[in-house]
């Protein structure tokens, strides 16, 4: 087996906010393999971003080892992370290939290269033609897709997405998934995804990771067996509602 | 798309909407039998221009001078100063709290202050005007400047950015439209900042050559005063407007 791309061991995290002690995680543990899209899926509050926050570097975490990176794999997290949330967050001042060069702005990329990658980037989710509209000129699907873009600019080796469908609607939502799936086939990231959806987790995880309440502790880890490349037609599969049922059952909604 | 007709059609009905103005002023002056002392007609008060007794161009340009001097230097100093609170907190802190408190002085009533402390002239009435419109200005900008998405911290964050490169990518271009906001409105309170310095004294200027023709009762001139005031206010209002078109995405103007 190759060595994992990221392992947590035991990861806790503890906010302080004036004296107060708020448990948010704990003890979490699992490994993830390079080039996995695991979902993470589990109730509003159940402490999904501090973890992602954690993998961040964003802020410590207080028991337990958090590792990411292998021999294979190196892993540098000034430049190996990209980050995608549940708004886009483009700048509006900023055409739509200027906001996708951000990063590459922050990093000091060399910036033809980078502007040549940009507009790969744009074709690959789809926005060829969109490079130089303004952010309110898109609707808001096309917004995240450019999102996802920016996260990608530098090439980073992990993406993590928080709750990034979560503002869409149902039918885009669907549509970004699929997008999402072939982003990731394409470029072969490690992505950490975490959503409220459980079929959405189920449909893109290759592994799901599911959290219940308050402090997150994990209930499951489970290795989703449904063949790559996905399409909707899965969600009829016998397996997935075996997935899906397991997962509902889990955070105790049946 | 029609935008460009559009656009002439608003222009063409702002120009009539003035016109109609003068024309609704002149009937109603020659229709009701107005007095010249009460009220004079748009002819009457044009006809003023051309008593040299009253320097129109020198009291213009001391007047505008006022105008654009205060303004300018509150841009300056309170767009600087709601930097600095955005780099030093406890700069911020310290002083924010006082702004808000002094903000509530009548800045009016400091006039005669002023005048007291700096004799008059010109940079005493740059000194009202400035201390009139100042505050819209660093307030607008300091919350503009701490209006950061937190998320989007994050973001850079991960990217190790510096705080230089916050404060320039994200911070400043985000505060620009809310500093727009705050030129504004600090551009008609610098007009009404001049001309509350030159009626409180002075011996130049468009505010003191209003007092001169009181005492004559020539309604004509004050009427060409008040008219030349406001058209310094308008071309102000206008190049503040122009600068924010250059500059600020249209979604992301606020009036
Ligand atoms: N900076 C903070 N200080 C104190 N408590 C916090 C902080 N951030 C989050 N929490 C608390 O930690 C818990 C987990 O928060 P977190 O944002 O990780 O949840 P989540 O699973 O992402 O929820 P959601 O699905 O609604 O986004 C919550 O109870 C929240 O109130
Ligand atoms: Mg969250």
């Amino acid at each position: 087996m190759t060595e994992p791309f990221i392992r947590l061991d035991g990861v806790s995290k503890t906010y302080r906010t004036r004296g107060k002690e708020f448990l948010a995680v704990s003890e979490a543990s699992f490994d993830v393999a390079p080039g996995e899209l695991v979902a993470l899926v589990g109730p509003s509050g159940c402490g999904k971003t501090t973890l992602l926050k954690a993998l961040a570097g964003l802020h410590g975490h207080d028991g337990g080892t958090l590792r990411i990176g292998s021999p294979e794999h190196p892993f540098d997290p000034a430049r190996d992370i990209g980050m995608v949330f549940q708004q886009p967050l483009l700048l509006k001042w900023r055409r739509i290939l200027d906001n996708v060069l951000l990063p590459a702005e922050i990093l000091g990329l060399p910036m033809t290269e980078s502007r040549g990658r940009a507009r790969d980037l744009l074709a690959l989710v789809g926005l060829t033609g969109f490079e130089d509209k303004y952010p309110y000129e898109l609707s808001g699907g096309m917004q995240q897709r450019a999102a996802i873009a920016r996260a990608l600019i530098h090439d980073p080796k992990l993406v993590l997405m928080d709750e990034p469908f979560g503002a869409l609607d149902a039918l885009t939502r669907d549509k970004m998934n699929l997008e999402l799936l072939r982003i990731w086939a394409q470029s072969r990231k490690t992505i950490v995804f975490v959503t409220h959806g459980i079929t959405e987790a189920v449909f893109l995880g290759t592994r799901v990771i599911v959290l219940t309440a308050g402090p997150a502790r994990m209930a499951d880890n489970i290795v989703i067996d449904l063949p790559h490349p996905r399409s909707f037609d899965l969600r009829t599969h016998e397996r997935f509602g075996d997935y899906t049922r397991r997962i509902y059952r889990l955070l105790g909604i049946e | 798309m029609s935008g460009k007709s559009d656009a002439l059609h608003r222009y063409a009905l702002a120009v009539i909407s003035h016109l109609l103005l003068v024309v609704a002023w002149h009937l109603f002056v020659t229709l009701g039998k107005v007095p010249k002392f009460v009220m004079p007609s748009p002819y009457e008060t044009v006809h003023a221009l051309l008593v040299p007794n009253y320097r129109w161009l020198d009291n213009m340009a001391v007047t505008a001078s006022e105008i654009f001097g205060g303004y300018a230097l509150a841009v300056t100093v309170g767009v600087g100063l709601a930097m600095l609170f955005s780099w030093f907190r406890w700069l911020e802190m310290w002083l924010m709290p006082l702004l808000v408190s002094l903000n509530m002085i009548p800045k009016v009533a400091l006039g005669p202050l002023v005048i007291v402390w700096f004799s008059y002239g010109i940079g005493p009435n740059i000194l009202i005007a400035f201390s009139i419109c100042f505050f819209p200005i660093v307030l607008t900008t300091a919350r503009g400047l701490s209006e950061v998405e937190p998320d989007l911290l994050d973001l850079v964050r991960t990217l190790r950015g510096s705080r230089w490169q916050i404060f320039t990518k994200i911070q400043l271009p985000g505060a620009l439209p809310y500093i727009f906001s705050g030129m504004k409105v600090a551009a008609v309170l610098a007009v009404a900042g001049a001309i509350v310095g030159e009626f409180l004294g002075s011996e130049k200027g468009l505010g003191y050559l209003m007092l001169q023709v009181q005492v004559t009762l020539d309604t004509a001139a004050m009427f060409m005063a008040v008219i030349l005031i406001t058209m310094i206010g308008v071309v102000l209002y206008g190049l503040v407007l122009g600068l924010e078109r250059l500059l600020v995405v249209r979604d992301a103007r606020i009036s």
